[in-house]
């Protein structure tokens, strides 16, 4: 029974892994394939994609036709259990900017975490974006490169199934060939971008998504993944038999019953437990690290939710997936005599250079686009191509007021209408009713695209999170206290996305209900709003510039390891994501080696 | 997303240069602006009357499921006339009061949520204003007058952009009020029917739009 309770778990365990999400979710997979007995702590409660996700539902069979509540802060169908930008009896503290603006903090409480919702565009950091610091003297250095971390893209890309293009685009790379799945074909308003970004010298790509396009090869990726270990393989192409190809319709976000896209809960976790050796305790709310008198990791102490009682695990190594900062409270909630800021902590980075991504938005309306005939352009769920960063060059030579580059995602198409689909459309009908806006719906539906700008962030002093002194959690756990300050390179760089999303509307021939913001501190939303906070843990070349080396384990506690985004010295435009299980997986392969070498 | 209350507490708390608990607490309640900020800091509770955090995502729902309908007999008259008004039946779908709109909006002004409570404030005014002016100009309620003599009334108040001073609220109700009947309509399975969206059926492969379109748009 591979779930378990604080009662029945089967120790002794080699590996406590605490969250189950991309980051905990590749760990359990690398290490239980290769025999590693692990015991996975999720704060949530267990999840079926194939039973609980809402695949054809249609808007009018939910409350208030799915649209955004605070209780589903993404909408009603969104995959998300007990979470959102609330989590109940959870609250963390936020001081607000200098502007008056606050860090929003998304969390999940369900097996799998984030990984169910989440968007799936997985692009692969560049070379530049491993070593920022030699290239324009700001911010932090990776202790690796991107050739270490290549391997372990192809892997993931792989494992998971990713569809894409090969490009030889500047600090754009894609793998060796066969890596990526085919991309999907682009729908009417893709075709535009298409079209009309070239003329502005903007390149237009295939997307990236972990969205299988089509079966995944099970004859052979195994035997690539898993070289000579014959029962690994058959357990993987068993469970990549079970997952179906897109079927071209139901969005992403709520998850997907038939496993065609990644989710750790549909990907990671099955292979994990047909090994026999992951053992998983949901509800479980884990909130230090403890150490035995040799300076060694020895367990977890948690929450047992459902009963309330304080709890212990142990193992002889210890792998923080909890999420970057959920991963940072818990080592400077592990205070004790022997490490008095917490643990891992003696260069006092831990909770520091918390990294969000910039993002900017504008919607437009392209007369081309309207009344077309029936087309089904559910497609890929959007992102069927997208625009990579393109002005490297001109970055180099200073010739921007920004450092660093952002891609923009693009959207649009005739997709299911939701009940914002033809609110505010005034600008354009002049207030019509009656058949008139009915033909007016008719007419302008499908006929908007959007722009979604995802910027690199150069880390900074003002950002971090620390414990606030006085508020805890239902659990009695004390809570994070976020800072956040985005600097003016951000700033800058959201206005230059502004800037491009209008000139690319105006080439499409579009129009805009708004003028593009050109102020700097509204262009940019607030931090966490892309739910991409990394850092906290970060990695470097030595114990006193970072928290952990460059095998994502802690400098201080050498049995004790960071899987989730917590170890980014630096976050590129790229969706960190793919990154995070490449270093997860690169990690595990690192405890492997040291198990054998008996050094953990 | 943010309700009002809340964006107003956000900035009271920035203004006083206190850090503020991210929680919404007051759901439901009466908390007053900046109270959170600088009272006791208090947990996040879950909405007591909402869905909650994690609903059952795969089953339908008939409206009022989770909360009671709550307009009256009279206010229903009201709803369906003006829902029929800004969608009426044509030649490609049904009226929006045939497809269930006003049990839509009815169940969308009784929900517990902010934004919803908001709105319910916002459509009960306006229609206390629609049957005002129609019983001052027609002396009959709105639900009553004919077609002509109701858009004499909604012409002034359609667009809010271009209403006159003294009508900017009941514009502003008006645009609510047909944001609400779309959203009603259009999620339902006439109005994909009226728009024609294909999608949501299980395809086995994905070609994307035919070529001979893509030509015709100077696309190809």
């Amino acid at each position: 029974m591979p779930f378990v309770t604080p009662s029945t778990q089967r120790g002794p365990y080699d590996v406590i892994i605490v969250g189950s999400g991309a980051g905990g979710g590749q760990a359990a997979y690398t290490l239980c394939m290769e025999g590693v007995r692990v015991l996975m702590l999720e704060a949530g409660r267990p999840y079926t994609p194939a039973r609980e996700t809402p695949m054809f539902q249609t808007p009018d069979m939910a409350p208030l036709g799915g649209s955004e509540t605070l209780d589903k802060d993404k909408g009603f169908y969104d995959a998300t259990v007990d979470g959102g930008w609330d989590v109940p009896g959870e609250p963390y503290v936020s001081v607000p900017d200098k502007w008056g603006g606050h860090f929003t903090w998304w969390r999940a409480r369900m097996l799998g975490g984030r990984t169910n919702h989440w968007g799936r565009i997985s692009l692969r950091n560049g070379p530049y974006d491993f070593k920022p610091r030699s290239r324009d003297g700001l911010g932090f250095d990776w202790p690796i490169t991107y050739d270490d971390v290549a391997p372990y893209y192809d892997k993931v890309e792989l494992l998971i199934g990713v569809y894409g293009g090969d490009t030889s685009l500047e600090n754009t790379p894609a793998g060796p060939g066969g890596t990526l799945l085919p991309p999907p074909a682009p729908i009417v308003s893709d075709h535009l971008l298409m079209k009309r970004a070239p003329r502005l010298g903007i390149p237009v790509l295939p997307g990236r998504r972990a969205v299988l396009t089509r079966a995944q090869d099970d004859r052979t990726i195994p035997a690539r993944l898993h070289p000579g270990k014959s029962r690994a393989q058959t357990i993987l192409a068993q469970a990549m038999r079970k997952r179906s190809p897109c079927l071209w319709a139901t969005p992403c976000g709520r998850g997907c019953g038939v496993a065609a896209n990644y989710q750790s809960t549909t990907v990671h976790l099955p292979p994990a437990l047909a090994t026999g050796n992951l053992d998983i305790i949901t509800h479980a709310m884990v909130y230090e690290v403890t150490v035995g008198k040799n300076g060694r990791a020895d367990g977890v102490r948690f929450v047992d939710a459902t009963t309330g009682r304080h709890e212990h695990a142990t193992g002889r190594a210890v792998v923080l997936g909890a999420s970057a900062c959920e991963s940072a409270r818990i080592l400077l909630n592990s205070k004790s005599g022997q490490f008095p800021n917490g643990l891992a902590n003696s260069s006092g980075l831990v909770g520091r250079y918390v990294l969000d991504t910039v993002g900017s938005s504008v919607s437009a309306q392209i007369p081309l686009l309207e009344s077309l005939p029936p087309l089904n352009e559910d497609a890929a769920d959007g992102l069927q191509v997208y625009v990579p960063w393109w002005l490297y060059k001109e970055q180099l030579a200073h010739k921007l007021p920004f450092p660093r580059g952002y891609h923009i995602e693009y959207g649009g198409g005739r997709q299911m209408p939701a009940t914002g689909t033809f609110a505010g459309l005034e600008w354009l009908t002049g207030g019509s009713y009656g058949k008139k806006f009915k033909e007016d719906a008719r007419r302008y539906y499908g006929s908007f695209v959007y722009f979604d700008g995802r910027g690199a962030m150069v880390p900074n002093d003002n950002c971090y999170v620390d414990i606030d002194p006085k508020v805890k959690d239902r659990f009695g756990i004390p809570v994070l206290r976020f800072h956040w300050q985005w600097g003016d390179y951000e700033q800058r760089q959201a206005v230059h996305m502004q800037e491009t999303f209008g000139a690319l509307a105006e080439a499409m021939g579009g129009r805009m209900q708004t003028p593009i913001v050109r102020d700097p501190v509204k262009a940019v939303s607030p931090g966490g709003y892309m739910i991409h906070e990394v850092g906290g843990t970060m990695m470097g070349a030595d114990a006193r510039s970072s928290v952990t080396n460059r095998w994502s384990q802690t400098w201080d506690v050498p049995n004790l390891f960071v899987a989730d985004g917590g170890v980014f010295p630096y976050n590129a435009d790229k969706n960190p994501t793919l990154t995070i299980m490449a270093l997860s997986w690169r990690m595990s392969d690192h405890m492997l080696e040291r198990m054998r070498r008996r050094e953990l | 997303m943010t309700d009002r209350r809340t964006t107003i507490k956000l900035i009271m708390a920035a203004a006083a240069g206190v850090p503020a608990l991210r929680a919404r607490a007051n759901y439901n309640d009466n908390l007053e602006p900046g109270a959170a900020a600088n009272g006791p800091l208090r947990a996040f509770e879950p909405t007591k009357r909402g869905y909650g955090p994690d609903p059952d995502l795969v089953r339908a729902y008939e409206k009022g499921a989770f909360w009671p309908l709550t307009m009256n007999a009279q206010q229903r008259r009201l709803a369906a006339a003006l829902c029929d008004l800004i969608i009426p039946a044509d030649e490609h779908s049904p009226s929006a009061s045939a497809v269930g709109v006003v049990d839509f909006i009815d169940e969308w002004i009784s929900a517990p949520y902010p934004k919803q409570q908001q709105h319910r404030e916002a459509v009960l005014k306006g229609f206390t204003w629609l049957d005002g002016e129609s019983r001052h100009r027609c002396a009959r309620p709105f639900a009553e007058l004919h077609e002509g003599e109701q858009r004499a009334i909604c012409d002034r108040i359609c667009d809010s952009r271009r209403a006159a001073a003294d009508l900017r609220g009941p514009a502003q109700f008006f645009a609510l009020y047909r944001n609400l009947t779309a959203a009603g309509f259009y999620t339902t399975q006439a109005g994909r029917k009226d728009l024609q969206y294909i999608g949501n059926v299980p395809l086995t492969h994905f070609d994307g739009p035919p070529v001979e379109l893509l030509r015709k748009l100077g696309l190809a």
